[in-house]
């Protein structure tokens, strides 16, 4: 506990006008860490990835969130993704008639941009675009392809790891990454994340299943339940809950609120 | 002098820069202009052809097209409103004085016009100029310079202002003025045919590959002034040409016309390949000023399997009204139109084209992209007509319309008439928000909101892009991102 945690979630609540979604959520990372995040559909998963990357149709009506010392909710969405935090997401958007590589090298260049860095060319952009698709062992021919325009499924998920992988940001949320991958697949996007881990970087991993965990080994795993952390443990938790479901966490939950009665 | 505008007494400095980077053309040349008084009578275009020392058949033409002006009536129909136009409160010459006989090689030209055009981005002296793009400098009513004249001409390809070629080939003029758009076409077309002072003329000759682009530049300077520019260009048997346009003019708060024709004829197997990209000033946000661009744009396809291509990227002006169309009359020939139309704060634009098949298996293509943002209208507005000739003949036509914010409109009217019973013609059409997931995503990878929102905007425009020349490619993107400023946020 000597290193200070590079996300730090306290009492987060969040809502849209019909209804609130988080109801006080907290969440510390530490840097390295892979944080797992599993919960019923619905819970408030997805939510909580928009919230930390500050999409605005969520409003915060209390708590906080630091990253690596700064207020992160006084950050835009840009800002928060030129320090560092990306989401991979759960439902990748096309941008018809917009090459991947020009995207990707135009997002690079603002997030150096904002560090003082010189911008990347386009040749040194394809050199490095390319080493990182073999990563992910994604074809290039994805490079000069419209952003996501036509990609199946699967390849929409395999281009979120890659523009982690060229984005290196410091902390990456994986919101169900995983659903609808093949085998192969999967083991692509994984070995995308694994090669990433560092003891500087840290990931929020959001899932319905243990066989991606199997691939990423979390450090902590998490059960998100409407709208809060109920329970919290390590890999073994995860394997419990692809074989038991959720329901037992509720009964537990529920015995142990009666208890404290 | 030069004098950039606008006053710094009025801006901050913050202020000043924004202004700049919204209209950076605005500025005016300080230069001794000889001009017309205001008014129009049979005097006055009798006094424009005098001054051009025009033969008598073409000043006996203008006086025909202005008297048939006289019975016309301003168009009502386009999707545009403006308060009525007088035409006796606005002079119909203005050039810049000459200094004795008027300049015979580039060293004579007047040193605050190579200033103009080089601070346009268009230097006029062959060492500086474009590679591989021979440029006619027109301002207000006369052409100033032409470069690469001579490297032209040395493979027969005549590339000169309007004028000149009045002198110098009159013959050619004579056949094809008014054979694609006839004095009586429309009512601004009269109007021009009336009073037209300068343009630029263009004939390759058979089989002739025009090795470099050629390009006419339009400046518009002097104040309280129409601009009635005349275009022809004439592709032999085999020819082949790319031609290009552009255009700027001063921030003024009066509303300025400019009145063009355009008239291309591409005999046997002929191509001819004609790009714009038009930056009138577009008056400011309010919509106080601008140019109301008015303009008869036609290309016959008067040979088998010729082709006539226009491409547009309309980003100025604050009513847009033309028509780029193409008359396809030979058997096999083509006719394309990509068209790119931005309407920001108070700007509208009526704009489309006419493909009138008449040869057996025509073919014409349609690709019109029109963005809305502001208080913006865009129209879109085309005919296809199969004439009963025109066996086999066929057409796509794909219209998008992108809207940005609640404030702009985007109205397209497609008009379809096939009198063959073989025809194959398709037409579709979109419109669409600019996506807020779609700006989301841009963000979370780092970009911000404007940059996103240009990013998204030129991937909407992709297909018409890529039929433009590269240079002007890289131009008609940077051209749209200062033109969409402040369209979010
Ligand atoms: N933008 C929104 N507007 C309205 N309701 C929302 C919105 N986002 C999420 N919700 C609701 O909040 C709850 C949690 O959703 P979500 O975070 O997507 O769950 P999960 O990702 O865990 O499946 C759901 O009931 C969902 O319908
Ligand atoms: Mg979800």
């Amino acid at each position: 506990m000597t290193r200070p945690a590079l996300f730090e979630i306290r009492d987060l609540k969040a809502r849209v006008p019909e209804a609130e979604i988080l109801h006080g959520l907290s969440l510390t990372i530490g840097p390295g860490e892979v944080h797992a995040i599993m919960g019923p559909n619905g819970s408030g998963k997805s939510t909580l990835a928009h919230v930390l990357t500050g999409r605005e149709d969520y409003e915060i009506v209390g708590g906080s969130v630091r990253f690596a010392g700064a207020d992160l909710l006084a950050m835009n969405v840009e800002e928060r993704a030129r320090a560092g935090v990306f989401l991979s997401f759960q439902y990748p958007i096309e941008i018809p008639g917009v090459a991947t590589a020009y995207f990707l090298r135009a997002a690079l260049n603002a997030v150096r941009k904002s560090k003082g860095l010189p911008e990347i060319d386009a040749m040194d952009f394809l050199t490095l675009a390319k080493e990182k698709a073999k990563l992910v062992q994604m074809d290039q021919r994805f490079l000069s392809r419209a952003l996501n325009e036509g990609f199946s499924g699967g390849e929409k998920k395999r281009n979120e790891i890659f523009q982690m992988a060229v984005l290196e940001p410091r902390f990456a949320i994986l919101d169900e990454t995983d659903s609808g991958l093949d085998v192969d697949a999967l083991r692509a996007v994984s070995n995308g994340v694994n090669a990433l881990r560092s003891p500087e970087r840290s990931f929020l991993v959001i899932t319905h299943y243990h066989r991606l965990l199997e691939h990423i080994r979390p450090d902590f795993v998490h059960v998100l339940m409407k709208g809060r952390i109920v329970k919290s443990g390590g890999p073994e938790l995860a394997l419990e809950l692809d074989r038991r479901g959720y329901q037992w966490v509720e009964e537990e939950l529920a015995g142990t609120a009666g208890a404290s009665r | 002098m030069s004098n950039p505008t606008p006053s710094p007494e009025t801006s901050s400095a913050e202020a000043l820069v924004a202004e700049h980077a919204e209209y950076k053309y605005g500025f005016v040349t300080e230069i001794e202009q000889e001009t017309l008084p205001p008014g129009l009578d049979e005097g006055t275009i009798r006094h424009i052809s005098a001054m051009k020392r025009e033969p008598s058949w073409l000043t006996e033409w203008r006086l025909a097209a202005y008297r048939r002006w006289l019975e016309m009536e301003t168009p009502v129909w386009p999707k545009v409103s403006y308060p009525p136009i007088d035409y006796q409160a606005s002079s119909y010459y203005s050039a810049p004085k000459k200094k004795g006989e008027g300049p015979k090689s580039l060293d004579e030209v007047d040193p605050e016009l190579l200033k103009t055009f080089e601070k346009l981005g268009i230097p006029l002296h062959e060492r500086a100029a474009l590679a591989g793009i021979a440029v006619d400098a027109v301002f207000d009513s006369v052409s100033v310079a032409t470069t690469f004249k001579e490297k032209l001409a040395s493979m027969g390809v005549l590339f000169c202002s309007f004028s000149e070629a009045v002198q110098n080939h009159p013959e050619l003029v004579r056949r094809y003025l008014g054979s694609v758009v006839p004095v009586s076409d429309n009512y601004y077309a009269a109007l021009n045919s009336a009073v037209f002072t300068d343009g630029s003329f263009v004939y390759v000759p058979k089989g002739v590959r025009c090795p470099m682009e050629l390009s006419t530049y339009f400046r518009i300077n002097a104040q309280n002034t129409g601009q009635f520019e005349r275009t022809l260009i004439i592709a032999d048997e085999g020819a082949y040409v790319s031609y290009l346009e552009g255009c700027t003019a001063p921030k003024r708060d009066e509303n300025q016309l400019h009145a063009a024709v355009v008239e291309l004829i591409a005999l046997d197997r002929a191509q001819i390949k004609y790009s714009t990209v038009q930056n009138w000033y577009p008056g400011d946000k309010d919509g106080k000023g601008g140019i109301y661009n008015f303009v008869t744009k036609r290309g016959k396809c008067a040979g088998v399997d010729s082709r006539i291509s226009w491409t547009q990227v309309e980003t100025g002006s604050s009513i847009t009204w033309k028509y780029p169309s193409c008359i396809l009359l030979g058997d096999g020939s083509v006719g394309e139109f990509y068209s790119v139309a931005l309407t920001n704060h108070r700007q509208q634009a009526d704009t489309g084209t006419k493909m009138i098949h008449l040869g057996r298996n025509t073919r014409s293509t349609i690709i019109s992209k029109g963005i809305s943002a502001g208080h913006g209208q865009n129209t879109y507005r085309g005919l296809v007509q199969i004439q009963p000739g025109a066996k086999g003949a066929r057409n796509y036509s794909q219209c998008d319309s992108l809207l940005i914010g609640d404030l702009c409109g985007a109205h397209t009217f497609p008009y379809l008439e096939v009198k063959t019973d073989d025809a194959q013609v398709e037409h579709e059409a979109s419109t669409s928000k600019i996506g807020e997931d779609q700006i989301h995503y841009c963000r979370q990878r780092g970009l911000s909101e404007e940059d996103a929102v240009n990013l998204i905007v030129n991937g909407f425009c992709k297909q018409v892009f890529k039929e433009l020349p590269m240079e002007f490619a890289v131009e008609a993107q940077k051209l749209l991102a200062v033109s969409l400023e402040g369209s979010v946020g």
